[in-house]
C-alpha cells in the first residue's frame, strides 16, 4: 500500500465505465507517471483519484485513510494538490494573486511558502504583478504548479504538465518536478511525452482501456522491448 | 473671453453637472448588473426594480425619521436612512437567491433560465413596490436644495450664465466615488474580494483552491443589493422617486454595462458616463452656446438640437446596438471581475 493509492478503480462519466479496475499509487518523495494511448483513461484516473469523478467501485486511500467519498475541496485540506490540464491558472489575476488563491484554505502566514515557490520558479518572482493570462505557456504551467504547491501538499497531482510547451521548457519543468519530489512530496502525473516522463519516473503505469497493462519502475519500462514498441515508438 | 466662459457655464449647467450625476447613477447600477454577470453568469433584468425597492425602503425610513424630527441638514435625511435601505435590499436579494435562484443553480440550469427568472422577479418586485408605497411620485429630498445657486454663481463670476449645483447632485457624485473606491478596494485588496475574482475567472480552479461557491454567491448578492439600494436612492433623490421610471432605467444600465464590457467593473463605470454624456450631448440645444461663440448674425434660427429629449432612451438603445455590432466585448473586454 503506497502513500496515495487508488485500488481497482471502476468508473466514468455516466454510461460505460472508462476505468476498468486500474490501480495507481505513489509514495512520498517518488515520481509516478501514468502513460498510455489516447483514451486509455489516464486523465479520468487522475480525476477519480482527486474526487472530481465518483468511482463506482474501488477505493482511494491517502496515508492509510479511505478518502473515496470525500469531495475535492476536502482532499485539498488533507494535503493533496491538483494541477488540471486546461484552464489551470486565473488568467485575469496576477501571478502573486494566483499563488494567494492557491493558499486560500490556509489561515496562517503563507509568505514563506510563496518565497519557496519563487525560488523554485525565479521567473515568477520577476512577473509577480503581471496577469497570469499574459504569460507564455511554460510560465503559466509554472504558475499552475506554484498555485498547487501553496497549500504545502504531501501529494502533487499533475495532469499533462508539459502539454503545449516547447521541448526545452519541458526539460526545465521536469527538472523542477524532480526538485519538488526531492523535498519529500509524492508526485503523480499523467504525461503525453511518455519517454521523457518515464526517464524521471520512479514508477510507471501503462494504462490501456482503463486497465493496468504494465507496472514497473520507469527504468524497467523504458528497457522493456514490448513497451518500447507499443507505446514509446520503438 | 467672457463669451467663452459664458458658453462653458452654459454647458456646465446643462451638460457637465447633470451628466456627471446621471453617469454616476448609471455607473452604480451597471456595476451591480456587471457583478451578477461576472459571478452568476446571467443578465439580471430585475436590477432596476431592485434599485426601486432599495429606494422605497430608504424613503419609508426617511419619512419615519422626518416624523421623529431627525434631520441631517443641510444634507438630505435620506442619507441617514440609506443604511437601512441597504440592509433591506440585501436581505431581499439573499431571500430571492435562497428561494429562487439556488434551486436552479443546483440543477445547473442554462443562463437563459436565470434571465427568465430575473424577469419574473422584476414583476414581483414592481408589484410589491406599488403595493407598499403606491405608484405616485414621491419627493423625499430635504435639507439645503443647492450647493451653488445660479444667481450666486452669476454674482460671484459676473457672467450672464448661471451654473447651479443641486445638493442631490453633489451627494450623488461624492457617494458614487466613495462606493466605487470601496468596491475596488474590496475586489483587489481583500482575501474575500480576490476569491470572488478568482471564482468569476475560473470556477473549477476556484473550487480546487477551496473557495466556497455558496459564500461567493452570497457576497455577490450582498454587494449587488447594496449597490442597487445606493443607486436607486441617489436616482430618486435627484430626480424624484417614481416607481415606473426604474423599469426604464434597465435599458441605459445594461447599455452602460455592455459598452464597458459586461463583467468588468471598470467598464461598467466608464460605460455609465459614456451613456449619460451621449444622451445629454445629443439632446442638448446648442443654439445659445453657438450664440456666445460666434459673431452675432451667425446664430441659426433653430435650436441646433440633434434629437428631441423625448428620444433620450433611443440614444442608449442605438449605442447598445452599435457596440454589439462593432465591438461586442465592449471597451474593456469583460466576463471577469
Amino acid at each position: 500500500m503506497r502513500f496515495l493509492q487508488g485500488e481497482s478503480l471502476y468508473g466514468g462519466y455516466g454510461g460505460a465505465d472508462i476505468l476498468q479496475g486500474c490501480s495507481i499509487g505513489v509514495n512520498k518523495g517518488e515520481i509516478a507517471v501514468v502513460v498510455g494511448p489516447n483514451g486509455a483513461g489516464k486523465s479520468t484516473a487522475m480525476k477519480a483519484m482527486f474526487g472530481m469523478l465518483s468511482v463506482r467501485e474501488g477505493s482511494v486511500e491517502l496515508d492509510g485513510q479511505d478518502i473515496s467519498e470525500l469531495p475535492p475541496q476536502e482532499r485539498v485540506t488533507l494535503g493533496m494538490g491538483f494541477v488540471p490540464q486546461n484552464a489551470n491558472v486565473f488568467t485575469s489575476m496576477t501571478v502573486e494573486e494566483n499563488l494567494e488563491m492557491g493558499a486560500f484554505i490556509r489561515r496562517d502566514d503563507f509568505s514563506p511558502t510563496m518565497e519557496q515557490v519563487f525560488s523554485l520558479f525565479p521567473v515568477l518572482a520577476e512577473k509577480r504583478s503581471q496577469p497570469a493570462g499574459e504569460l507564455s505557456g511554460g510560465q503559466r504551467q509554472q504558475v499552475a504548479v506554484g498555485r498547487a504547491l501553496m497549500t504545502q501538499p504531501s501529494v502533487l497531482m499533475l495532469d499533462e504538465p508539459t502539454a503545449g510547451v516547447s521541448p526545452i521548457v519541458m526539460d526545465e519543468l521536469f527538472d523542477r518536478i524532480i526538485e519538488i519530489a526531492k523535498t519529500g512530496i509524492a508526485i503523480l502525473m499523467v504525461e503525453q511525452n511518455a519517454r521523457q516522463a518515464l526517464e524521471i519516473a520512479d514508477r510507471g503505469f501503462v494504462l490501456v482501456q482503463g486497465r493496468n497493462r504494465y507496472t514497473d519502475t520507469g527504468e524497467a519500462l523504458l528497457a522493456d522491448p514490448e513497451v518500447r514498441r507499443a507505446f514509446l515508438g520503438g | 473671453m467672457t463669451d467663452i466662459l459664458n458658453a462653458l457655464a452654459l454647458l456646465g449647467n446643462f451638460v457637465i453637472v447633470p451628466g456627471l450625476t446621471y453617469g454616476s447613477q448609471l455607473a452604480l447600477g451597471a456595476l451591480g448588473v456587471t457583478m451578477i454577470y461576472a459571478v452568476l453568469r446571467f443578465s439580471n433584468f430585475a436590477h432596476g426594480e431592485t434599485m426601486s425597492f432599495g429606494a422605497m425602503i430608504t424613503i419609508l425610513v426617511t419619512w419615519w425619521l422626518q416624523g421623529k424630527g431627525v434631520s441631517l441638514a443641510p444634507l438630505p435625511t435620506a442619507l441617514l436612512a440609506l443604511p437601512i435601505g441597504i440592509i433591506g435590499t440585501v436581505l431581499m436579494c439573499l431571500l430571492f437567491d435562497r428561494f429562487v435562484y439556488r434551486y436552479y443553480r443546483r440543477q445547473r440550469a442554462a443562463p437563459v433560465t436565470y434571465l427568465i427568472l430575473s424577469v419574473g422577479i422584476l414583476f414581483i418586485l414592481s408589484g410589491l413596490v406599488r403595493f407598499v408605497i403606491g405608484p405616485q411620485d414621491r419627493i423625499f429630498a430635504d435639507g439645503e436644495r443647492f450647493i451653488m445657486k445660479a444667481r450666486a454663481f452669476k454674482e460671484m463670476t459676473g457672467l450672464d450664465q448661471g451654473l447651479a449645483i443641486k445638493t442631490t447632485q453633489g451627494v450623488t457624485v461624492v457617494t458614487a466615488v466613495i462606493v466605487v473606491a470601496l468596491i475596488f478596494w474590496f475586489l483587489n485588496r481583500t482575501r474575500t474580494g480576490k476569491s470572488m475574482r478568482a471564482y468569476s475567472d475560473n470556477e473549477d480552479l476556484a473550487l480546487l483552491s477551496g473557495i466556497s461557491p455558496a459564500k461567493v454567491v452570497s457576497i455577490t448578492w450582498i454587494i449587488t443589493g447594496a449597490l442597487a439600494a445606493v443607486a436607486g436612492t441617489l436616482y430618486g433623490l435627484d430626480k424624484g422617486y417614481k416607481p415606473f421610471t426604474y423599469l426604464g432605467l434597465v435599458l441605459p444600465i445594461f447599455a452602460a454595462a455592455i459598452v464597458g464590457g459586461v463583467g468588468n467593473p471598470l467598464g461598467a463605470i466608464s460605460g455609465g458616463f459614456v451613456i449619460s454624456f451621449s444622451e445629454l450631448l445629443l439632446t442638448f440645444a446648442y443654439k445659445r452656446v453657438i450664440a456666445y461663440l460666434t459673431p452675432g448674425d451667425w446664430v441659426p434660427e433653430g435650436l441646433v438640437q440633434l434629437l428631441a429629449t423625448d428620444y433620450k432612451l433611443a440614444v442608449s438603445f442605438v449605442i447598445l446596438v452599435i457596440v454589439l455590432l462593432v465591438k461586442p466585448t465592449g471597451l474593456f473586454s469583460g466576463k471577469t471581475l
